[in-house]
């Protein structure tokens, strides 16, 4: 007798799964974060020195400078750039989507560290005297260029520096506005150059009582407003060595991705051809959970914000390849007890609890590998790490336990009893016992 | 379909000194290709930058050349031609360019070609960084699994499986001095993953070889323990090609239309998987087998208490 409801049973199992990833397919791919590599940006590895001399740079200074790395980024208009503290004084900036590399290296490379200064290089006010977003573009009411104005939390302490500039002779009473003043800078050196390194030197006639410094300069619009946002972003509480950079193209990057996926796909389908060729029946259900796995495989990974990588993809077709390895264990346990002339019944219970130990020491250890990977590796190796370790856990539930519940329905349904012809084995290979 | 290898009058284990043999000879050769040919290591690995050009005509080496003798006359970059009518191409240098520089080669060619160069640079720290730590990684790899390997099976299981896999890994860097394919950083990802794969198959053929030994009341000769080797490698020799197979469709697939970038990836991948399968049949299988028959014959010799202690 066949049990017709098991068989039901199974072709619901089926619709929903169907109907749930036809649902959520979209949505969910949609929902995966492209890595630089795919959908193009630049990324940056930056080595941090401390600013001044004896200054200890610790986590809190790391931090404090991610914070204002994320600041900065803000104005540059990346939704989600990525900011990472690697090891103890590494910091990695990767900006999906953004094309201009120059402008994105000054925002986050340039210290913001404003001085004043007299011509003997004295510092007179810095930072600290800014008030909160104290710096905007603007334009010089009569000369109409634009300036960069800065708004000065004490006006005394600012009447009583230019009072004193103001009675030193012409020519030394000067207001030198630096960003970013490196040891060894000098005004005298500097006023010599036709570029200067300081941004601006303004002659001081007379005490100025107001909170309010212009900076004058050959700016164009786009300079002030980048000075204006840098110096509001605050000034980096440490400096910022360049040591790696990497910047790709969007349409080499989806060139790429569209590529990968062309063969991904291709080695999917010949994965699941083979499957049902070589294993009928049992090969059905494999291609079944493989497609379950694959889906749930993206669900993970987006739940867990990791962003997908190009040797991300290739470790989820290797993944496929792995999950498919414990369905063969298993169908090639089940057929080895089919020929020795046992039931199907028996066959199946047998070859699925042989296969389990097998399946189990073989992912525990290549687990391992993933594992120390993911630990010792840097940004792509960790990320086909986390992509491998996700496939073996993930194939574990859907190649081993999935499939198992999927054929175990047809087993238990004694519909395969007479037909071993259904898991690729022949009437005359089976031992008669 | 029927393809029934443990029905094969064929013996595997008779032929591992010619195994040995050859396994030793190409870790000889590849040791003498390492040290004369050397690797081809990608800027990832070694400090300089590289410039990506791309252009919407075919470009060549000469007049690239002559562009960058252009920009600056100490610029002779190293540059291969890539697309499929080359028009984007890779220069490299072995030096850091600065900002400044970055800045004027991007301004040239966009004004040039139309499309701004993309330039990476790297220090040789972290090149020699990530070196290490990939080789790190494989060796405490190896030490995980061989704990892991021995609490679950015995150490000398543990110790043939990871001979066998660095064998593996070993033989797809050979391999990539030979041809001088370029070495990046997914190319790690790649020995890594071979590692991994090495390690599951050898494991899934160990396992059955110790279903069988766990079979037998006693074990009295060579030939008897090399018989039940010869027959577990019979028995899973369908699941080890089937597998590699559908593994290598997926590899292949990715090699040859995955594109440029992650060619050297999926290469190391079919290199490492071939030889994953051989070493688990011929090499970790077979020199367990020497080696546990050294170690019956040392118990055998000794008197009789450890008699129970495996089996």
């Amino acid at each position: 007798m066949v049990k017709k409801g098991k068989i039901v049973l199974f072709f619901l199992i089926i619709a929903l799964f169907a109907s749930g990833i036809a649902y959520f397919a979209k949505p969910v791919v949609n929902d995966v974060s492209l890595g630089l590599d795919l959908q193009g940006g630049f990324e940056v590895l930056y080595e941090v020195e401390p600013m001044n001399e004896g200054d200890e740079i610790n986590q809190d200074s790391l931090l404090a400078t991610t914070t204002a790395l994320n600041e900065r980024v803000n104005t540059i208009g990346v939704s989600e750039p990525n900011i990472q503290i690697e090891g103890e004084n590494r910091i990695r900036v990767q900006l999906a989507g953004v094309e201009d590399q120059e402008t994105a290296r000054d925002i986050l490379a340039t210290g913001a560290e404003l001085t004043i200064r007299d011509v003997d290089d004295n510092v007179l006010l810095d930072g600290s005297d800014l008030t909160q977003n104290g710096a905007s573009a603007s334009v010089h009411p009569e000369k109409n260029q634009p300036i960069v104005t800065l708004t000065l939390n004490d006006a005394d302490k600012f009447g009583e520096i230019t009072r004193e500039i103001s009675e030193r002779p012409l020519g030394e009473n000067l207001l030198v506005i630096w960003l970013d003043f490196e040891e060894g800078d000098s005004f005298a050196e500097e006023s010599k150059k036709q570029d200067p390194k300081y941004m601006s030197a303004a002659s001081v006639n007379a005490p100025l009582h107001t909170r309010d410094v212009m900076i004058e300069g050959n700016f164009t619009t786009e300079e002030t407003r980048f000075l204006a946002e840098i110096l509001n972003a605050g000034a980096l509480p440490v400096e910022l060595n360049e040591i790696y950079s990497t910047s790709v193209g969007a349409s080499l990057g989806e060139k790429a991705m569209n590529q990968t996926i062309f063969a991904g796909s291709l080695g999917v389908g010949l994965i699941f051809l083979y499957m049902v060729v070589y294993y009928r029946f049992p090969g059905i259900i494999a291609v079944i959970t493989l497609s379950i796995y694959t889906f749930l495989v993206l669900v993970v990974f987006n739940a867990m914000n990791a962003v997908l990588t190009l040797p991300g993809i290739a470790a989820l077709v290797l993944g496929v390849g792995m999950a498919v390895d414990a369905n063969i264990i298993t169908y090639e346990r089940i057929k080895e007890e089919i020929k020795s002339g046992k039931s199907i019944l028996s066959a199946f219970k047998v070859g699925s609890r042989r296969s389990f130990a097998t399946i189990f020491d073989a992912n525990i250890t290549t687990l391992i590998a993933a594992g120390v990977m993911f630990y010792f590796g840097t940004s792509s190796v960790q990320g086909f790490a986390v992509m491998l370790i996700i496939s073996i856990l993930v194939s574990f539930l859907t190649a081993v336990y999935g499939s198992r519940v999927l054929l175990g329905l047809w087993v238990n349904s004694k519909f395969l009893n007479k037909r071993p012809g259904w898991f690729g084995v022949k009437r005359g290979e089976i031992d008669e016992l | 379909m029927s393809f029934n290898p443990e029905k094969w009058n064929v013996d595997l284990t008779k032929h591992r000194k010619r195994f040995f043999i050859g396994s030793g000879l190409s870790i000889v050769l590849g040791i003498v290709l390492l040290l004369t040919f050397g690797l081809n290591l990608g800027v990832d690995f070694e400090s300089g930058s590289n410039v990506e050009i791309q252009a919407d005509q075919t470009l060549t080496q000469e007049q690239l050349l002559d562009d960058f003798a252009a920009i600056n006359e100490s610029y002779t970059p190293n540059i291969t031609l890539g697309g499929e009518q080359s028009q984007s191409a890779t220069a490299r240098f072995t030096v850091e360019l600065s900002k400044d520089e970055i800045t004027t080669i991007q301004t040239y060619f966009q004004d040039k070609y139309g499309h701004s160069p993309n330039v990476s640079t790297v220090s040789p720290l972290v090149g020699q960084e990530l070196a290490r730590n990939a080789i790190l990684s494989v060796l405490i790899a190896s030490i995980g699994i061989v704990i892991y390997i021995g609490l679950r099976f015995h150490y000398l299981y543990g110790v043939s499986a990871v001979i066998g896999l660095l064998h593996d890994a070993f033989i797809i860097i050979a391999l990539f001095s030979l041809f001088q394919v370029e070495i990046n950083v997914p190319f790690i990802a790649a020995v890594l993953t071979v590692v991994g794969y090495s390690i599951n198959d050898t494991i899934v053929t160990f396992d059955r070889m110790r279903e069988n030994i766990n079979k037998e009341k006693e074990i009295n000769s060579f030939e008897h323990l090399a018989q039940i080797v010869n027959k577990s490698l019979l028995q899973v020799l369908t699941r080890s090609i089937n597998t590699v197979l559908t593994v290598l469709f997926a590899a292949v697939a990715l090699l040859i239309f995955g594109g440029e970038a992650i060619r050297s990836f999926s290469l190391a991948l079919v290199i490492g998987l071939i030889a994953g399968t051989y070493s688990s049949m011929f090499l970790c299988a077979q020199m367990w087998l020497v080696w546990e028959w050294k170690r019956q014959k040392k118990l055998k010799n000794k008197p009789k208490k450890t008699e129970e202690e495996y089996i």
